[in-house]
């Protein structure tokens, strides 16, 4: 699995010179380019990351998790992903924090684990992504992206626990 | 919409930390962000800089373009107004298939080269094009065939089976994904 990206990379190298393409020419301008990518999206990820750090470190994440666990237990949703489900939209790294550590407390095959496991893998940090496409070309006005993209992210919620319900 | 969720996100954490009495970690969070940005930042720039470099030599060779005829009987439905060999529905495609390989480090780069081609075809400029909404809610949705990270992780605790979650992740994501283009759809019409 490790050896997709190189594969992935070589390809296309390879690819480049049977076309006679002066492949690290072409290399160097892509590479620059990517420096005005990174330039373009680098105040959108800094004010992002300052609202998220902000939230986490306010304890409304917690409140809202010890709010929310009776619901889901009683819904027959594992209690222990719940501070995942709230976090996974706004914070990757949070999120992957979250899931080792229900690894270390529940493990992985058990119920919360596996349930966890298909939460972040089907899912993605949807506030980031919309934060950085967007950003990037400065639109504002984004219209209905985000109640499609969190209508995606609560689906994924839902169906990690049916699926794991009925696959095992 | 941008604005109102970020300004939101730090009026209610500082009114949370108060009422809980988290504001010693509130402000060392608020001291810490800026460093940890940065640090992000800079984990990002080498990776953007390879990805954008390899993505230009597949540009050029005619790779992408390949990639493109492959993935278009799939991708064209959902960007019907965009032509097949324009370097939107280029850059939309390899964003797409990198994701489906779990090459979400090459993705990035393509999905924002996409995002500058899409505005360019916008009439307005600070309000999302329908193709727009579609490609970023794909992008909000995992699309993935083989979730690796959370494969390594699960072994790395000692799953006994860290594969076994592939098809309930597959199924989930490919309906998480369904509900998000319905609803994008529907809602791109309405207006």
């Amino acid at each position: 699995m490790e050896l997709i990206m190189p594969i992935f990379a070589s390809v296309v190298v390879i690819f480049g010179l049977v076309r006679r393409v002066p492949v690290f020419d072409i290399f160097l301008k892509g590479a620059k380019e990517g420096i005005q990518l990174l330039y373009n999206i680098a105040p959108t990820i800094i004010g992002l990351v300052f609202a998220v750090d902000l939230l986490k470190s306010s304890g409304a994440i917690d409140r809202l998790c010890t709010m929310a666990a009776p619901i889901a237990e009683y819904m027959g949703f594992p209690k222990e992903i719940v501070p995942m489900v709230l976090l996974r939209p706004i914070s990757g790294s949070g999120a992957t924090a979250l899931l080792t550590s229900l690894y270390e407390t529940s493990g992985p095959d058990s119920f919360a684990g596996r349930v966890a496991s298909v939460l972040a893998g089907a899912s993605e940090t949807t506030f980031y992504a919309i934060a950085m496409y967007y950003g990037s070309i400065k639109v504002e006005k984004i219209r209905h992206t985000l109640i499609a993209a969190l209508a995606a992210d609560f689906t994924a919620f839902v169906m990690s626990v049916i699926t794991i319900r009925v696959f095992g | 919409m941008l604005n109102y969720i970020w300004s939101g996100l730090i009026i209610l954490s500082i009114i949370c930390a108060m009422i809980f009495g988290n504001t010693q970690e509130l402000s060392t969070a608020l001291l810490n962000s800026g460093t940890s940005s940065i640090e992000l930042l800079m984990k990002m720039a080498g990776i953007m800089c390879l990805w954008s470099g390899i993505m230009k030599i597949a540009e050029e060779s005619g790779f992408t373009s390949m990639i493109a005829k492959l993935f278009s009987p799939l991708l064209r439905p959902l960007f019907p107004r965009l032509k097949k060999d324009s370097p939107a529905f280029k850059c939309i495609t390899m964003n797409i298939s990198a994701n489906l390989l779990g090459l979400g480090n090459a993705a990035t780069p393509f999905g924002l080269k996409a995002m500058e081609h899409l505005h360019t075809l916008n009439g307005r400029r600070d309000t999302a094009s329908n193709e727009m909404v579609i490609f970023v809610v794909m992008n909000t949705a995992s699309l993935q065939l083989i979730p690796t990270t959370i494969a390594t992780l699960r072994q790395a605790y000692g799953s006994t089976d860290p594969f076994n979650i592939i098809v309930p992740v597959w199924i989930s994501s490919a309906t998480a994904l369904a509900v998000a283009l319905i609803i994008a759809f529907s809602l791109n019409l309405k207006k």
